[in-house]
């Protein structure tokens, strides 16, 4: 469905590559999505699918040998992934927030919360430092934590690990983003601060109508944040689209696999479904679709030919499945 | 030899039975410090007063937020920690009266421990046939090296790996993979007990319902008890058929696991039920979770929970609730026992 607004983030055939002594490795491979202004989209996989690269060539943060090695990703229609690292470091913080998994390797644990929040604010935005000051009490208040005005001066390790991913939020938030991109920002937090944090990020994006790239592997995460969802398999898409098809109704065999795979509560089955194997190493993606030695439904073509999203029902999946479907359309 | 520690009289069905178990950890400052700055002893209540039982051939599963004990539970029943108080009853014999190595030793095949972390609890120097063969040495189950390695390839099949995959190193294997090398060598030593301890937490779903469903056939191959420690609700709910919930080192609820889903009593078990992000209720309203859990160096008086929780009065906050039959269920809780939670809640 074409949204009415022009998407805030585009990414289009992106192709990441590491180069190693063994041969280069292709991480991500021929990815497009867009983000709409406001909008959350999930993306899930299993580790080594490749979500959380995708994230961190967005915000320019790959780490040689990983490289960007085709495709483009535009910002408000502006490319933004063959910046120059200084320009770069503008766009990420000013335009584009990122909240990491684990909230205390994103912490200085060397300086208060209040003077990592107070720099972020100044390098962005032309306040001094009272005004700077205030806008770090504000943020804090924002994202739930009590006692901002005293807490403000307090350690990282003064505080438990859900107060610190709020804190981190509220470093993501500083300069009014319009777009975050969240790399697992609820894993390493237990059930009940998870649920408070998912409410929070719900919260911050609709009342300051930031765009949401959510990447995780929890779908129950992704059920209850996001818009649309893109499942990845082996540094590609599987299937794109809304949150509520893709759990209820997934058409491409992996995301299937995936969903019946997750045990439900009250559910009493002996056994749970399972996907046998596992996702391919880098370095041993199979021909044709990554996921054919595993699917239950793989045919011929399957093994020869690399499947694109294909239109299949409410949602694209890049199986061969959908290919008689998509045509007709 | 030794004779054997006397012998405590428990149910005959039950493979293990813990009474009462303690555990406190000293958390003082520094020696200097308590001296020059005055800072008093501190001691940490990670396990305080927990009672339960484990029938043979059943899986008890104990959930619980970082903290709430769970994992010191499952070193305690091991051995690897001492229990300040309490008594940890294995098939009659109790565990702290072991004095000799020989017989701490015999007890100690018996029982196993799964661990959550595959890449740390795996030898990377040791090729896999010499990790999974390292009970059979340590217990002289195995008379030969021929009889070593065969037996480290039946039970690579066992774990739905092959005989060649003893030649490996651990790097070789992904992660669901190496807890099943994990998972062969829990099971070298044929023991009847298995305490697991987050042991799908660090793996992919598609690979944890691998190995869920491994765990559930192992069990019934092998007639293995099981204690599953875990934090994830979901998996609990497949898994076991009976579900202690700890809150701040004590045991607040524990039931049948359908009964425990359907009906949960605590108000801390609703909390938690209800807050799990669900793939089947998109959308739902959440009940909104008040509040995080307490410091445990400074737990607040009564119930533990009493701060969070909505239907706490005077009594909660100054008498602290113990484990009483309910229904089925045993329940910690005063609002329950007084029928003060109203039905439909529940």
């Amino acid at each position: 469905m074409p949204s009415p607004t022009a998407p805030l983030l585009e990414v289009r055939n992106l192709r990441v590559e590491f180069n190693t002594r063994r041969g280069t490795l292709v991480a991500v491979d021929d990815v497009s999505f867009d983000i709409a202004p406001g909008e959350v989209l999930g993306v899930v996989g299993e580790s080594g699918a490749g979500k959380s690269i995708t994230g961190t060539a967005i915000i320019g943060l790959l780490e040689p040998p990983g490289r960007i090695a085709g495709g483009e990703v535009l910002l408000a229609g502006q490319r933004i992934d063959n910046l120059p690292a200084e320009g770069m470091r503008r766009i990420r913080g000013r335009q584009i927030g990122a909240i990491f998994q684990d909230p205390l390797t994103s912490l200085n644990p060397l300086y208060t919360v209040g003077q990592q929040i107070i720099e972020t604010i100044q390098t962005h935005l032309p306040l001094g430092a009272a005004e700077a000051r205030t806008r770090a009490v504000d943020l804090l208040k924002e994202v739930g934590i009590p006692a901002a005005e005293r807490r403000i001066d307090h350690y990282p390790h003064q505080f438990s690990g859900g107060m610190r991913q709020r804190v981190v939020i509220a470093l993501a938030l500083c300069a009014n983003p319009k777009l975050i991109i969240a790399d697992e920002p609820t894993t390493a937090l237990d059930v009940s601060i998870q649920a408070q944090i998912i409410t929070l990020l719900k919260r911050l994006c609709r009342e300051h109508g930031t765009a949401v790239m959510l990447v995780t592997h929890d779908m129950g995460v992704i059920a209850e944040t996001a818009d649309r969802v893109a499942v990845m398999y082996a540094g590609r898409l599987a299937e794109i689209g809304p949150v509520q098809s893709v759990i209820h109704d997934p058409r491409h065999p992996y995301t299937r696999g995936l969903m019946g795979s997750i045990p439900a509560i009250g559910a009493e089955v002996e056994r749970l479904p399972q996907i046998e194997g596992a996702m391919p190493r880098l370095n041993a993606i199979p021909s044709g679709c990554a996921f054919n030695p595993r699917c239950p439904q793989a045919m011929d073509r399957c093994r020869r030919e690399r499947p694109d999203l294909i239109q299949a029902g409410a949602t694209r999946a890049a199986c061969w499945l959908h290919a008689a479907e998509g045509a007709a359309r | 030899m030794s004779a054997l520690p006397e012998e405590k009289p428990i149910a005959p069905e039950n493979l293990l039975e813990v009474r009462d178990l303690a555990r406190t950890f000293d958390v003082s400052r520094p020696w200097l410090n308590r001296v020059l700055e005055g800072a008093p002893r501190q001691t940490l209540k990670a396990v305080d007063g927990v009672s339960f039982s484990i029938a043979r051939g059943e899986t008890l599963a104990l959930v619980g937020e970082s903290g709430c004990g769970k994992s010191t539970i499952a070193r305690l029943i091991c051995g690897l920690y001492a229990p300040t108080r309490g008594e940890v009853i294995f098939d009659g014999h109790d565990m702290a009266k072991v004095r000799s190595r020989a017989d701490m030793l015999a007890f100690r095949r018996r029982f196993q421990m799964i661990f959550q972390d595959p890449y740390a609890s795996l030898n990377p120097r040791w090729r896999v046939g010499k990790i999974i063969a390292e009970p059979l040495r340590q217990h002289g189950l195995a008379q030969t090296e021929d009889e070593m390695r065969a037996r480290v390839a039946s039970l690579l099949e066992d774990v739905r790996l092959s005989a060649q995959d003893a030649e490996k190193f651990p790097h070789e294997f992904s992660g669901g993979q190496r807890q099943r090398i994990s998972i062969a060598r829990a099971l070298s030593s044929k023991p009847e007990f298995l305490v697991c301890d987050e042991p799908t937490s660090a793996l992919d779903v598609s690979v944890q319902a691998q190995i869920l469903n491994l765990m559930k056939d192992l069990q019934r191959e092998h007639g293995l008890t099981y204690l599953f420690i875990s934090h994830n609700l979901a998996v609990v709910s497949h898994i076991a058929n009976r579900v202690g919930v700890m809150y701040l080192g004590r045991l607040v609820e524990i039931a049948p696991t359908r009964t425990l889903f359907t009906r949960p009593l605590h108000p801390y078990t609703q909390m938690l039920a209800s807050a799990i992000p669900d793939i089947t209720m998109s959308g739902k309203a959440r009940t909104p979770v008040a509040g995080e859990v307490p410091n445990p160096l400074d737990p607040p008086s009564g119930c533990a929970f009493h701060p969070r929780c909505p239907h706490a009065n005077e009594r909660c906050k100054a008498e602290r609730p113990e484990p009483l039959p309910f229904d089925g269920a045993e329940v910690a809780c005063h609002a329950v026992h007084e029928r003060r939670i109203p039905l439909h809640a529940i």
